[in-house]
């Protein structure tokens, strides 16, 4: 399958502290990649690199085409949708007025109302709370504002940073679930960044395994779950 | 009690002015952080432009609409040119440039037209108007009148448009509106832009009261201060209910404490300023700003 994302040679660094060493990832179109790892691996690091958030150095092709050296803002135009670490709400503003946000880049107004009718039909409690402070809403429902938020933009590729973070699991499934959708009804390829790795490797068709800012193993997802290091470090048995 | 009445309203008109200059210092705060001293400049230079309009023979309100957008682009354009290279520097240099700002604006001024007082017309009759036994100024209620119009726009722009709320989005949470997809260091430039605009509004309401000279809105500067204060700075409606509270204040503490009559007039307003900061740091309407370390 073709790429839609891209990465060679990818360093990024804060400040003086370089925190990736030269990644070398792709992300299938149409496709689920998740990247793995403990805390301090650079998974984050490695999302905000793709958008430009932090300082970077190496090449970054989406659909083909170099990004890397763009700014975030564009960057985002060109149909990359990012579910940023910690959710990213506007928490003064509602529910609704943080769907309109995540529109924002849109060049089709027309499809606006789908896109709303959408996002209300993938996760029914944010209808129900669109004139709610988004700052009120509880750590799952934020979680899923933060992933309409994203969808809003109609994007082609969604990057999603630890969804699972904080949530209780029941929740943790739904969002995975509705992650899943998405990705099979609307063709959004997906790339996860996730500490839970027994549920990224299920969601997961592709993976990589980071290890201090290194690509240390990847692989097709199933092949991952069944390797011996890998079930003994990550996934605890 | 008439004379209450008549106290309250020239008040309310002073304090509008002070609202406008407060609401523009709370707008610029929201968005950067950044308070800026040279918003009392940017509206007094703002003032001699309309001046300069209204000399060359423009009919008054066509000079008020080109004054407003000029003073729009001048505040887009010292955020591009001055503010934007020290964006990142420490606070404390930011607020250096604007106190640099307010010297270069008030002597170039100066040096431009004069330090000579010159009088400004007002829009309104000069003839007052008697309501009963009360005579308002039909200047004060113009103002009054203006400052509404001015803000209700405000208003509609900021709840109403999609640009209004990528500004406040841009303010609140710059990380995740960049990830939307918005081009923020051009909504705090739009900030400043809609700010300056604000403040001439503010200046040309004045100007006809104070007289136009290079120092006018030293004095109102502080009271807007003090609304911000009294209002508290997260707040856009503080701003403006602290403005209106602190010129209404003013003038009734002005008419009935003999001994602070016109002179000491400035003191109440730096006198609610240090009250505001001992009993309640963050405003009326203010919150208090958590930060984690």
């Amino acid at each position: 399958m073709p790429a839609i994302l891209e990465a060679d040679d990818l360093h990024a660094q804060y400040g003086s502290t370089v925190v990736l060493h030269g990644l070398r990832f792709a992300v299938e179109a149409g496709g689920i990649t998740t990247i793995l790892g403990a805390n301090g691996a650079g998974k984050t690091t490695t999302l905000r690199a793709v958008c430009a958030m932090v300082k970077t150095s190496g090449e970054v092709r989406f659909d083909g085409r170099r990004i890397d050296g763009k700014t975030t803002e564009n960057i985002v135009r060109l149909g990359i949708a990012h579910t940023p670490e910690g959710r990213g709400t506007f928490v003064d503003l509602t529910v609704e007025e943080n769907l309109r946000l995540g529109a924002y880049a849109r060049r089709d107004r027309s499809g606006l109302d789908g896109a709303y009718e959408k996002v209300y039909q993938h996760f029914p409690v944010l209808a129900e709370r669109r004139r709610q402070q988004a700052g009120t809403l509880s750590g799952g429902e934020q979680q899923m504002l933060a992933v309409a938020r994203a969808l809003m933009s109609g994007p082609r590729l969604l990057l999603l940073d630890e969804p699972s973070l904080g949530l209780a699991p029941l929740i943790v499934r739904e969002i995975f679930r509705i992650v899943r959708t998405i990705n099979r009804e609307e063709g959004v390829s997906v790339l996860l960044v996730e500490q839970n790795a027994a549920l990224a490797l299920d969601l997961a068709d592709q993976a990589y395994l980071l290890e201090t800012g290194r690509v240390v193993m990847s692989g097709r997802a199933d092949e991952l779950k069944k390797d011996d290091a890998i079930r003994r470090s990550y996934l605890g048995y | 009690m008439d004379i209450f009445v008549q106290q309250v309203v020239s008040g309310l008109a002073t304090g509008g002015i002070y609202a406008s200059l407060a609401l523009a210092l709370v707008m610029i705060y929201q968005a950067t952080d950044v308070v800026n001293f040279a918003q009392g400049e940017m509206a007094m230079f703002s003032t001699y432009l309309a001046w300069t309009f209204l000399q060359a023979g423009m009919p008054y309100w066509v000079a008020f609409c080109c004054t407003v957008i000029v003073a729009f682009v001048g505040g887009l354009v010292i955020e591009r040119v001055v503010i934007r290279p020290v964006e990142n520097a420490p606070i404390l240099s930011i607020v250096i440039v604007t106190l640099g700002l307010l010297v270069i604006l008030n002597s170039t001024a100066g040096w431009i037209y004069s330090y000579i007082q010159k009088p400004f017309p007002s829009p309104f009759p000069s003839k007052p108007i008697r309501i009963g036994n009360i005579v308002f100024g039909a200047h004060d209620l113009g103002a009054i009148g203006v400052t509404l119009v001015v803000l209700a726009l405000l208003f509609a722009f900021f709840r109403y448009t999609t640009l209004g709320l990528a500004m406040r989005a841009a303010a609140q949470n710059p990380a995740s509106s960049r990830l939307c997809g918005i081009r923020v260091s051009w909504m705090l430039a739009l900030g400043w832009g809609l700010a300056a605009a604000f403040g001439s509004v503010a200046g040309i309401m004045v100007a006809p009261v104070v007289f136009l000279d290079p120092n006018m809105m030293v004095g109102i500067q502080l009271y807007a201060f003090a609304a911000a204060t009294v209002g508290g700075f997260t707040s856009p409606l503080g701003a403006v209910v602290g403005g209106l509270l602190v010129g209404v204040t003013e003038n009734l503490v002005g008419t009935y404490v003999s001994f602070i009559g016109t002179e000491l007039k400035l003191t109440v307003a730096l006198a609610m300023i240090i009250v505001v900061l001992l009993v309640r740091p963050s405003g009326l309407f203010g919150r208090t700003v958590v930060r984690r370390v």
